[in-house]
């Protein structure tokens, strides 16, 4: 099965990225966390998103499009970065999840991919 | 050969008693699906039925069973195409092979792998809302109907029943592993296994005057958990902790009503009407849980029952140890229950003025928590405040859910103080 590893961080994680200097162990453990789901075989997917503030939320609303700045909710900690990887179990998936670098500052939502949902809706 | 229709209802009823959590955790272990594996045994009950009529009871009804069960998960399979609900009942080629495979064929060796511990675990899995952890062991290891499971927790049944479709659904969809925690997980995990029995059990604790007892009527179904988890964890103390804490207090059920229904205190009890075999095993279990050398919460709370229970053959109760015991299960698990427990045990030692003191410490947590306002009530009228004694003992009675309770603490505060 994959799962999908969403990455939860804090606005003060988001202020550390331009940061390099007070980034330096956040990255280092990032880096060897990557390295172990690749030497493990199961990363299929990754990657980190820009700052929460540079979204744009789309929706539509009686028939016109209500665009709107920022994330789609509101919340202190907001979603940095998501990673797919290929495990057996949720138990594993929440095992991946806890080793995780945010999950000590921010936290990981693990939620499987809906292959089933993805059948019906792309395009082949 | 055909057998009658009684001694078929008769077999049928006896193998879904005894197997049906085996059964249902073979199957759900190996295709992660608890509910397709309860609705292909029911299928194959229902299969039993016409079938054990007509050729007879087989010699083994649960490997038959477990391979009709099987049969229909498989056929169920072949039928569907991939691409409609693929994620009803719908299994990948691996799963399939697992269920079908040869080499562990359970019907050619009359005894099958006992993967109950497994689907404990899951239906006790963090991810899983605590709050069904409890329905889910009752419907899954033993077969209740979502009906039943709602009476015991009040709630509508409807309710009850799409909670446990969510749950089940959400051990299926998620790929929640059907296998027994690393011994760096146990602990934590066997813990909610634990509290998720514990709670099928109701709180019939007997650590107050007029404390209610919820008694949510799955006494015995909480007892069977036990020991299958005593039975398949032999060297976690804890199970068997929990075990002998409650054949000790189902011991008492006798003693608890009066002929008239009335509640009667424990301290009241006639310790004849206790139950001498179930108090036998409740020791048996905690001995063999302490000679492990790792205490826990569980077997502190048996062996308070358990200094109670001496009361049959010393009759008198030693309050001392009972306040030590007390003193160890606060330090180790600080619930309401454990404070209230120690501060009632404490004003038999140091007397009622040292008691209130302890319950005053504990402060607002305990503000609808009904034994608190039992014991409070009746400390405060030992010590001569009747006014004070009389609001606490309102409290409690508004707060019991249990009628003989109420009635019980209704009489307490009308009594002269002694």
């Amino acid at each position: 099965m994959q799962y999908a590893l969403l990455v939860y961080e804090t606005p003060e994680a988001f202020a550390r990225r331009s940061h390099s200097s007070d980034n330096e162990q956040n990255l280092g453990a990032w880096r060897l966390y990557h390295r172990s789901l690749v030497e493990a075989g199961i990363y299929v997917a990754g990657d980190p998103l820009q700052v929460p503030e540079m979204g744009t939320t789309v929706r539509i609303k009686d028939g016109k499009r209500a665009i709107q700045d920022g994330p789609y909710a509101e919340t202190k900690e907001q979603l940095a970065g998501f990673i797919i990887l290929e495990l057996p179990s949720l138990d594993a998936a929440i095992e991946w999840a806890a080793r995780c670098p945010a999950a000590a500052i921010g936290a990981v939502e693990v939620r499987a991919l809906a292959p089933d949902v993805k059948a019906r809706t792309t395009f082949r | 050969m055909t057998a009658q229709p009684r001694d078929v209802h008769r077999a049928i009823e006896a193998v879904a008693r005894h197997s049906y959590g085996r059964l249902v955790a073979y199957l759900a272990s190996r295709t992660g699906d608890v509910a397709g594996a309860e609705d292909a045994l029911g299928d194959a009950l229902v299969a039993a039925l016409t079938r054990w009529s007509s050729d007879g009871v087989p010699s083994s009804p649960e490997a038959w069973l477990l391979t009709t069960a099987r049969n229909r998960l498989i056929d169920r399979n072949r039928h569907h195409r991939v691409r409609e609900r693929v994620h009803e009942g719908v299994y990948n080629a691996a799963t399939v092979e697992l269920l079908a495979r040869g080499d562990d064929d359970p019907a050619q060796t009359e005894t099958f792998p006992d993967d109950r511990l497994k689907l404990l675990f899951v239906c006790a899995h963090p991810a899983i809302d605590p709050t069904m952890h409890t329905p889910l062991m009752l419907q899954a290891v033993l077969g209740l109907d979502a009906a039943a499971i709602a009476r015991a927790f009040v709630v509508a049944p409807t309710t009850m029943s799409q909670r446990l479709v969510r749950a089940k659904a959400k051990i299926r969809e998620t790929g929640i592993a059907f296998e027994v925690p690393e011994a760096d997980q146990l602990a934590e995990r066997l813990d909610a296994v634990l509290n998720a029995v514990y709670a099928a059990f109701g709180s019939g604790w007997d650590a107050a005057p007029g404390a209610d007892s919820v008694d949510v009527g799955l006494t015995e179904e909480a007892i069977w958990l036990a020991r299958v988890l005593s039975e398949r964890l032999p060297d976690e103390p804890e199970a068997r902790g929990l075990l002998a804490l409650m054949l000790h207090s189902h011991a008492r059920h006798a003693a608890r009503r009066g002929p008239d229904g009335r509640f009667i205190p424990l301290s009241e009890q006639n310790p004849a009407l206790w139950d001498a075999a179930s108090i036998a095993k409740a020791e048996h279990e905690l001995a063999i849980a302490g000679a492990a050398g790792r205490p826990g919460r569980f077997q502190l709370e048996a062996a308070i029952q358990s200094v109670h229970a001496e009361r049959a053959r010393s009759g008198a109760t030693d309050w001392n140890a009972i306040a030590t015991l007390y003193e160890g299960l606060v330090r180790m698990a600080p619930t309401l229950g454990a404070h209230v427990g120690r501060a009632a045990a404490v004003a038999e030692v140091h007397g009622a003025t040292a008691a209130l003191r302890l319950l005053d410490d504990i402060g607002n947590e305990a503000a609808t928590y009904q034994p608190y306002w039992a014991v409070r009530a009746h400390l405060l009228q030992r010590l001569g405040s009747t006014d004070e004694a009389a609001t606490a003992f309102d409290r409690a009675v508004e707060l019991a859910t249990d009628p003989a309770v109420r009635s019980f603490l209704q009489r307490s505060r009308n009594a002269r103080p002694h």
